[in-house]
């Protein structure tokens, strides 16, 4: 699924870096604690969360992970989209909690990580 | 080539910067991408464990055609139970440092994982130096 067809179905706001066209969201993982997510291949996998501060954007960098599902409202400040862009990082922003962003996702077919 | 960067204590907002110049200076020696992965997040993770659980230090990073080095080495608390601290789950992290998004006590064993030679030197009331290996394929 497109970066874009993610944001429109959580009805999100895009920031950070701009929407790479061609980048295929296949799985996603939610987590707020970072070490956790720093044990996977994160490949193709959108990260939902609600940690939002500069440690959940270089956790982003170091695991390559290209999409994140800011749930919760949460508002990323300068620093972070600045980090984002640096890093070429998509943040979809929502005001769902990530429970119902977890629903919308696995209902439209992406797959839990595990 | 070496490289030293200095963790200082306490600071959240910039910790992960000397693993992210890393990352950047792996990427320009064209080293391929699953071993980069392996270095960043191991380095990371130690990184962040100088910022969270002690109170800062430095760190020294070798990068030669076979493998990358890299020594975190802190001042602080030290580790009192290392066979425990290297158990997944085992956590101490601080309110504080919860907030933040870590404590899910899987640093060090990322460490391990990610890592093809791992030394912690670690000395109770001094600090704690972890010594990471990563060899390039
Ligand atoms: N540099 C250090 N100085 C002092 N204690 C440490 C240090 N690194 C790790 N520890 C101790 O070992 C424990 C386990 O570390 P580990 O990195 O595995 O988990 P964590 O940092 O608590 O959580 P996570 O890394 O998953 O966010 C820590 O909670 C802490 O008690
Ligand atoms: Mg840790």
């Amino acid at each position: 699924m497109k970066i874009s067809e993610i944001a429109q179905l959580v009805d999100g706001v895009l920031v950070g870096a701009p929407v790479d066209q061609f980048y295929e969201v296949e799985k996603a993982f939610a987590s707020d604690l970072m070490s956790d997510v720093l044990r996977f291949n994160m490949d193709n996998t959108v990260l939902i969360t609600g940690l939002c501060n500069n440690q959940t954007m270089r956790t982003c960098e170091m695991a390559d992970i290209r999409v994140i599902l800011m749930g919760r409202d949460k508002q990323p400040d300068e620093d972070m989209i600045e980090l984002a862009v640096d890093n070429d990082i998509t943040i979809i922003k929502s005001r769902y909690s990530i429970f119902k962003l977890s629903g919308i996702l696995y209902k439209a077919g992406i797959q839990p990580l595990y | 080539m070496h490289y030293t960067f200095t963790i200082e204590r306490g600071n959240f907002a910039d910790a992960g910067q000397a693993s992210s110049n890393v990352k950047r200076t792996l990427k320009q020696l064209g080293v391929d991408p699953a071993s980069i992965k392996r270095a960043v997040v191991a380095l990371f993770e130690a990184e962040i464990n100088a910022v969270a659980h002690a109170y800062g230090g430095t760190i020294d990073v070798d990068i030669d055609a076979e493998k990358v080095m890299m020594v975190v080495a802190d001042e602080g608390p030290g580790i009192p139970n290392l066979e425990l601290a290297m158990q997944e789950g085992w956590s101490t992290a601080s309110p504080q440092v919860r907030e933040m998004g870590y404590g899910a006590g899987m640093g060090l064993p990322n460490i391990k994982k990610n890592t093809d030679e791992l030394k912690i030197d670690t000395k109770v009331g001094v600090g704690t130096t972890v010594t990471m290996i990563v060899k390039l394929v």
